[in-house]
């Protein structure tokens, strides 16, 4: 779709979607969202913009293929479970707390790191299979 | 002895990554391992024949009843030395043997898991723990047999191997299982109090089934017998330790083992004479049919692991003294005939017996220990192998009514035993030096020394017996149930019937030797028979089921995704429409107790009914997607007017994402190459319609029966206390059932890689043309 008006509104968009998709992420722990929301709605943004400008022009957005974040979250999700089992040896994927709540942020633990991994996982899964697809056409 | 099992497995990794600078003389010292090994086991040659039991204790997996637990009692004992010490005696042969060889650290590296597993499996108290030791053995096994994977034999050999282990592993493991259920633990120390209790369960006989089936299949015994000849395509180190030496004994082991706890019952005793019985005759006669050296010895070695459980069949005192010391002379002699085997094809690129003689000549040696071995394996005295035959007739003898028929059978099966040992040992290294082996070299010593000692160690024993009475077999005796000091081991019994028959087995079989030669019209014979042996009629049954499985698959899996959605959904609406129907009461719905449809309930069914109708009746393959995305986003609705708003947000985001991917690969499709005609229109619906109304029967009826909401109250009272989120649906996600989550974003993963694969990694040309 080659429209100016969609094109120059995907720049500006991009931005904004995504930091509305980390919004939806923070926001998951006490009301409705989470990793797995947000990153879909960041996966939407790239596409959007992929949609709007060539393909290959979203994907120099990214240093590295958009894969490369489903181990990145994977490790990062695992490693929050794993951090207790270390540092207090209770067992997998007992959530750990800091003591006093972050401005904006709310209370932080470890679900929130494993909620980012979720987040890195959706975004590089669904960008991987997309980006493929629409390469292959 | 946590540690000396573990060794082989850390040496094998530690090869991973030094493996490269392994090469070369560096091979040779990594018998250091099994020689320390050795040592460290004969340092508890003392208190085991005092009669001490050394266990140690490692917790695992304490709540699955799987444990490290180690017990070193005599005839763990036996199985140790012989693993570390022939071990050692093949990792230095080795060495020189396949010295030229690009893999070589490869081969240690399999050796090394092997030694390990086998220790483990030997010392083993926890039958689990057993179990995947002996899960190990089979698939190191089947890399060794495997080694040379440019012949297309050898890997055929060792995927034949592995599948009947392998079948023999299944066995175990529910034998395993089984009998812990029973008894209430994995331990077989506390499993020999509950001898009484167990041959009186119901399950008796099936246990004691499971784990023949398990023995039979690993130590080869009739009909399983053929792997082990097919094995030995593995290199001749291999042939000598795994598949003569040691593995293959593995099931003997576990007879052993068993013997003091599920052992002296009818079925166990008659079902293990007359399997080994028929395994020794049958394979013993095999011999006079093969012209290859390591067949020959192949099938002799089954013809002594059939004696063997023969032996362990009989079950009296002088059956398992009998048991305990052929172990002990089958290995030494054995894996001595292997190694001068090995040598013999080393050096001429023939192991063919008929173009072999006079090599004494040029390997003096390697001579003096094949015809050492040989007079061990015939039991000619002095050798430990004239003791072994002697108490193997005691045993024979003393069956009472039975006795005679038991003896006849092992007299012949002897006769045979002594032909092939000789084929092997003797023949190679008799007569005239033919011209073609005239230049033949002398192998270094690290070659032939291995079987030379163990050749000279078979004499010495039998020389001196009480070397090998008291500290091993006496202990062995006593692990398995007997009184060890009930049957002394002696070379010198008098003039009686044991001797009488000892000499005829010598006579008759000196006079099968010089009567029959092996030749080529021998071995085309048996050829002729082949296709009712139990080896083609297994792999008959294995390429019909291969052939079974590629017609099901093909009716099944037919690539057209419009059939497999017919297929799951007829399944379910089958099933589930039975059991919903079958039931006693039937559909009973109180209409009164639901609440009325509002004005937004009916505004988007009416709206999903016509996104329904519209791609229904759509002639092309965007309008009917653009179509889904709209009774998708109707779904969101439903699920915000229901207040669920994770859900829909999650919905609304993944429809989206869903139509642009659908558009993506319409664009891959051609246009309607069909339009469906009406007769499937018509089937099609017929199908969506009972999937579609039997899912609101089920919904209708799940809202009659009174609502548990135990589970939604925990999580509703616990999310904010225990995890402090007030999204329980997050909270659920991320920490309740964070492994799930987990576990569902590795699949997210897999589906992406499993995209990626498909659609971006194409074969290059070149490539493909090696894998066709």
């Amino acid at each position: 779709m080659k429209t100016i008006i969609l094109r120059a509104a995907s720049n500006y968009m991009l931005p904004l979607l995504l930091v509305f998709s980390v919004f939806i992420l923070l926001r998951g722990h006490y009301l409705p969202g989470g990793g797995f929301v947000g990153g879909l709605v960041a996966a939407m943004a790239f596409v959007l913009h992929a949609f709007a400008n060539k393909l290959e022009t979203t994907k120099k957005l990214f240093r590295m293929h958009p894969g490369f974040l489903m181990p990145f979250g994977l490790t990062l999700a695992l490693l929050s479970g794993l951090m207790p089992m270390i540092i207090e040896e209770s067992s997998f994927l007992t959530a750990m707390w800091l003591s006093e709540a972050l401005p904006a942020i709310g209370a932080v633990g470890t679900t929130l790191f494993f909620d980012i991994g979720v987040y890195l996982v959706v975004v590089g899964v669904t960008l991987t299979i997309i980006f493929t697809i629409s390469e292959s056409s | 002895m946590l540690i000396a099992v573990l060794s082989g497995f850390i040496f094998s990794l530690f090869l991973v990554v030094f493996g490269k600078f392994f090469k070369g003389r560096f091979s040779l010292a990594a018998s250091i391992l099994p020689l320390s090994l050795f040592i460290y086991f004969c340092s508890f040659l003392g208190p085991i024949s005092s009669g001490e039991i050394v266990s140690q204790f490692h917790p695992w997996v304490p709540s699955f009843g799987l444990n490290l637990s180690f017990t070193l009692d005599g005839l763990s004992l036996l199985f140790a030395l012989l693993i570390t010490g022939i071990g050692f005696l093949v990792f230095v042969y080795a060495a020189t043997y396949l010295k030229e060889h690009q893999y070589i650290d490869r081969f240690y590296g399999y050796l090394g898991i092997f030694m390990g597993a086998m220790l483990g499996l030997v010392l083993s108290d926890n039958l689990l723990s057993l179990f995947l030791f002996w899960e190990l053995t089979s698939i190191s096994s089947f890399f060794l047999i495997g080694f040379n994977n440019t012949s297309s034999e050898s890997r055929k050999s060792a995927v034949l191997a592995l599948t009947i282990t392998g079948t023999g592993g299944f066995l175990f493991l529910a034998g395993a299982v089984l009998l812990g259920w029973v008894s209430g633990t994995f331990s077989m120390t506390e499993m020999l109090t509950m001898r009484e209790a167990l041959h009186g369960s119901d399950f008796y006989l099936l246990i004691i089934f499971l784990l023949m089936g398990a023995a039979f299949t690993k130590s080869a015994q009739f009909p399983f017998h053929f792997w082990l000849p097919g094995a030995m395509k593995a290199p001749t180190p291999v042939s000598a330790y795994l598949h003569s030496a040691t593995m293959v004994k593995a099931g003997i082991y576990l007879l052993l083992r068993f013997t003091p706890i599920l052992g002296n019952h009818e079925v166990w005793n008659t079902t293990l004479i007359i399997v080994g019985g028929i395994t020794m005759f049958y394979t013993a006669f095999h011999t006079l049919f093969r012209t290859d050296l390591k067949s020959i010895l192949a099938y002799s070695t089954v013809a002594v692991l059939g004696l063997l459980v023969f032996l362990t069949g009989l079950g009296t005192q002088y059956a398992l003294t009998a048991a305990a010391v052929y172990i002990v002379v089958h290995a030494l002699y054995k894996a001595a005939l292997f190694l001068s085997t090995g040598i013999i094809d080393h050096q001429t690129g023939t192991r063919d017996v008929t173009r072999l003689s006079g090599l004494r000549k040029v390997m003096m040696p390697v001579a003096v220990a094949g015809v050492l071995a040989a007079i061990s394996s015939a039991g000619i005295p002095p050798t430990i192998g004239f003791l072994g035959k002697d108490l193997v007739y005691e045993a024979t003898l003393g069956m009472g009514d039975a006795a005679i028929y038991l003896t006849i059978l092992v007299l012949f099966t002897n006769v045979l035993i002594l032909y092939a040992g000789f084929v092997a040992g003797i023949r190679p290294f008799s007569g005239k030096l033919p011209d073609n082996l005239q230049k033949i070299k002398m192998p270094g010593p690290l070659l032939w020394v291995p079987p030379v000692l163990l050749a000279v160690l078979g004499l010495l024993l039998g020389i001196f017996p009480a070397l090998l009475d008291a500290p091993i077999v006496r202990p062995v005796v006593e692990a398995v149930g007997g009184d060890g000091a009930a049957v002394q081991l002696k070379l010198w019994h008098g003039f009686n019937t044991v001797l009488a028959l000892s000499g005829l087995t010598l006579g008759l079989g000196f006079l099968l030797y010089f009567i029959i030669k092996p030749s080529q019209g021998k071995v085309t014979a048996m050829g002729r028979l082949e296709a009712i042996s139990p080896k083609n009629i297994a792999l008959n049954f294995g390429n019909s089921f291969t052939r079974f499985s590629s017609a099901w698959t093909g009716v099944f899996q037919n690539g057209f995704l419009r059939n497999y959605v017919v297929t799951i959904v007829l399944f379910l609406v089958i099933l589930v429409g039975y059991s919903l129907f079958s039931g006693s009461e039937g559909i009973v719905i109180d209409w009164r107790s639901l609440s009325k449809l509002t004005f937004y309930e009916i505004a988007i069914m009416s709206l999903m009914f016509m996104a329904v109708l519209f791609i229904v009746a759509s002639r092309s393959r965007l309008n009917a997607v653009v179509g889904m995305g709209v009774l998708g986003y109707a779904i969101c609705l439903l699920f915000v007017i229901y207040s669920a708003p994770d859900l829909a947000m999650t919905q609304f985001s993944i429809d989206t994402l869903t139509v642009i991917l659908f558009v993506l690969v319409l664009a891959r499709l051609p246009k309607y190459l069909e339009p469906s005609n009406h007769a499937r229109k018509l089937r099609d619906g017929v199908i969506s319609g009972s999937f579609g109304l039997l899912l609101a029967l089920i919904a209708l009826e799940v809202l009659q029966e009174p609502v548990n909401k135990e589970i939604s109250e925990f999580y509703a009272e616990n999310a904010y206390v225990l995890a402090q989120g007030k999204n329980v649906v997050n909270v659920i996600l991320v920490d309740f059932r964070g492994a799930d989550t987990w576990i569902e974003i590795t699949v997210l993963t897999a589906a992406a890689l499993g995209v990626f694969s498909l659609m971006k990694l194409r074969l290059k040309k070149d490539e493909r043309r090696i894998n066709e």
